[in-house]
């Protein structure tokens, strides 16, 4: 295992259900790949770092515990997503003051000061209703390819009300308009207009300014950019790779100046 | 595992198999959360024995009161005047409601959707795992909300309950009811002791609950110092303990804690080093053994300097004016001490809104972490005007609402680490 550090800096954000990796030196990404987080995250974790030069690794996402235990050999710290999601926004799009990140489990909407700090944030409790997993129960339940779910929605020639949020509930009334003979891409653009209903409540509480930025895994959905954009009257922007975010930012986070983090201040335990 | 204390486990009618099952999660828990702390303060040893005998030395305690003839109160709000208890010669005891362990018998008589601190009350009883309550000869309940007014019908049926009537506005009739509902509670004591509170009895009760506040103040005032000389989950146990603890060797003890904090000031020494974020917390009691949420901020990097809670500054800000000589005036200055609580019960309650901004000056708190139980409206509709408040103060507030359990730890995490990083960074 290499323990000297290189020139580079590594981003990972163990997700929920992809762990992006990126490879920074300065600020330029010389390297980047994914993979799917499975059951074993520290696996998938050795297999992404696996042949990269020594150097030290920013973890962010639900997993960042789990590297900084088990990664001995490396220096690893540790940012929450939100941070990390601040500042890549903030780096691919400096003048942004409010960045959207839905994930596979998480949403959370983020505020930032002109100078592209966390100003406020809000984040969904113990509940994944309105996040990717969401969508992909859903996709599932209509049998539409999850990458295609956003397009399919897209083809509704009706808008109708889905009025539950939770994933179980939302799917028995899926299933009972299905029964009523209702288009699946009907259904599906109710189902995408929920997610998008619970998301602006929460990017209201932060208070939107424009320009706002959408990423994490969800932010692939067209349907979900399209429908916000109509809510918030103002277009959503849209990195090319959403749900690289979080990993340049962690790694952007480690490259400057060495301010201790929550994992290396000593915490009143 | 037998105890010496399974005899009077077993007289209190406490189911012990479960009860056993409770005191090792406790242990456990307490093991976690407190034991692994480095650097803590010998007065603490005092603390972690009396926690350690919760359910067991303390218990004795109050059978042998009993035995000697001496009544136990217990209460589960800060407004039932202790003083009043004390002057009929009586114990009383802050019951805790600060675990989860009787949700699903609670759940048998409360609907699902109930804050958890009430299901824990009900499920403790029922369940029969808490020797406090099945020592008591009088529960005394309020109507602060309306989740604990009614489900003190439901206790009613397991336990002798009475209730207060909290009045909701702070107006002159309110005062008035008050004051009727405290006679009325005097009445009460009188009746359930056989005592008849007198003025030199109740003269001394007020200066024995008042030392106990004042000592509460003393640590509260010390941990306005940079580095922070006591953990805040350290002040919280000691906040929770005040509850069932013996007020004068309580106070005493706290009174010797506090001659060691001024020490460790003194030689600069902190639990933390002094540009570790300071939070304070506001809303919600967090009884025994709710300690879930400190545990989470100070496991972030931060440490916690304040409490703005039932168990915390609510409850020990105000002290009762002494220098009444006659029984009607001390019930007077009993009735308007009380009066004076800032619980988000009230409206309006602009009054919390100033003590928390000013108790976060005072701290140095550099963040508020605003704490609502799951289904308590009161703090969680005044939350927005916390928020408010502490904005326009210049103080970062994140609002948390959680209960309990242990399921949505990884998301608090989460929020509370990026708030810590947000004041690190910002």
């Amino acid at each position: 295992m290499p323990s000297l550090d290189g020139p580079g800096i590594i981003g990972l954000d163990i997700g929920s259900r992809s762990i992006e990796l990126v490879l920074l030196e300065g600020t330029q990404v010389v390297y980047q790949a994914k993979l799917p987080t499975t059951f074993d995250p520290l696996a998938q974790c050795r297999r992404l770092l696996e042949g990269l030069p020594p150097a030290r690794i920013v973890a962010t996402g639900y997993g960042r515990k789990l590297l900084l235990e088990n990664l001995k050999h490396h220096r690893v710290t540790a940012i929450t997503e939100i941070q990390a999601y601040a500042s890549g926004a903030h780096h691919l799009y400096p003048g942004v003051r409010t960045v959207l990140d839905i994930g596979g489990q998480d949403t959370k909407a983020i505020s930032l000061s002109e100078a592209g700090k966390v100003a406020k944030f809000e984040m969904n409790d113990r509940c994944a209703a309105g996040t990717g997993k969401f969508l992909e129960f859903m996709a599932t339940a209509l049998q539409v390819p999850l990458e295609d779910f956003g397009g399919f929605a897209l083809t509704a020639d009706r808008r109708i009300q889905i009025n539950s949020m939770c994933t179980v509930f939302a799917e028995s009334e899926a299933t009972s308009l299905m029964a009523r003979g209702e288009r699946p891409a009907n259904i599906a653009l109710g189902l995408h207009l929920a997610i998008v209903q619970r998301t602006l409540a929460m990017l209201r509480r932060v208070g939107v300014v424009a320009p706002v930025l959408f990423a994490g895994g969800v932010a692939h959905n067209p349907c979900v950019q399209t429908m916000l954009e109509e809510h918030l009257g103002m277009p959503v922007i849209v990195p090319d790779q959403p749900d690289l975010v979080g990993a340049l930012g962690a790694a952007l986070h480690g490259g400057r100046s060495r301010r201790p983090t929550q994992t290396e201040t000593a915490a009143a335990s | 595992m037998p105890t010496p204390y399974d005899k009077m486990w077993n007289e209190l009618n406490l189911d012990l198999a479960a009860h056993e099952g409770l005191l090792q999660v406790l242990g456990k828990f307490y093991g976690d959360i407190y034991l692994t702390q480095e650097g803590r303060l010998k007065g603490m040893e005092y603390l972690d024995f009396v926690l350690s005998e919760v359910h067991g030395l303390r218990i004795k305690e109050l059978q042998e009161a009993k035995a000697q003839g001496k009544k136990v109160i217990g209460t589960f709000c800060v407004f039932v005047p202790e003083e009043l208890s004390l002057a009929a010669d009586a114990i009383q005891v802050g019951l805790c409601a600060g675990a989860e362990i009787g949700k699903e018998a609670a759940e048998k008589v409360l609907p699902r959707n109930t804050c958890a601190l009430i299901k824990s009350f009900v499920g403790f009883k029922i369940a029969r795992l808490c020797p406090y309550i099945e020592s008591c000869d009088l529960v005394v309940g309020e109507t602060t909300c309306d989740g604990k007014k009614k489900a003190y019908e439901i206790f009613a049926d397991y336990a002798p309950v009475y209730v207060m009537e909290i009045p909701q506005m702070k107006q002159a009739c309110d005062r008035d009811l008050w004051k009727a509902e405290i006679m009325r509670f005097k009445a009460e004591l009188e009746r359930v002791t056989g005592n008849t509170i007198t003025a030199a009895r109740l003269k001394e009760a007020i200066k024995l609950v008042n030392a106990r506040r004042a000592v509460l103040q003393r640590l509260n005032r010390l941990r306005a110092v940079a580095p922070a000389p006591i953990s805040g989950r350290d002040a919280l146990l000691i906040n929770q303990i005040s509850f069932y603890d013996d007020p004068v060797r309580f106070t005493q003890k706290i009174g010797e804690l506090c001659d060691e904090l001024e020490q460790k000031i003194k030689a600069g020494q902190g639990v933390a080093p002094a540009a570790t974020p300071r939070l304070m917390l506001s809303g919600c009691p967090m009884a025994v053994p709710n300690w879930k949420l400190p545990f989470v901020v100070e496991s972030s990097g931060a440490v916690i300097v304040g409490e703005e809670s039932c168990i915390g500054a609510r409850n020990t800000r105000d002290l009762v004016d002494e220098s009444g000589d006659t029984l009607e005036a001390m019930l007077e200055a009993i009735a308007l001490r009380y009066m004076r609580i800032d619980c988000a019960c009230f409206t309006p309650n602009t009054e919390r809104l100033e003590h928390i901004v000013d108790m976060a000056r005072d701290l140095k708190a550099d963040g508020v972490i605003h704490y609502g139980l799951s289904f308590c409206q009161p703090y969680a509709i005044e939350a927005f005007k916390v928020e408010k408040a502490l904005t326009a103060a210049g103080i970062p507030m994140l609002s948390i609402e959680t209960d309990y359990s242990m399921e949505d730890v990884e998301q608090l995490k989460t929020r509370v680490e990026a708030f810590v990083e947000m004041l690190h960074l910002g």
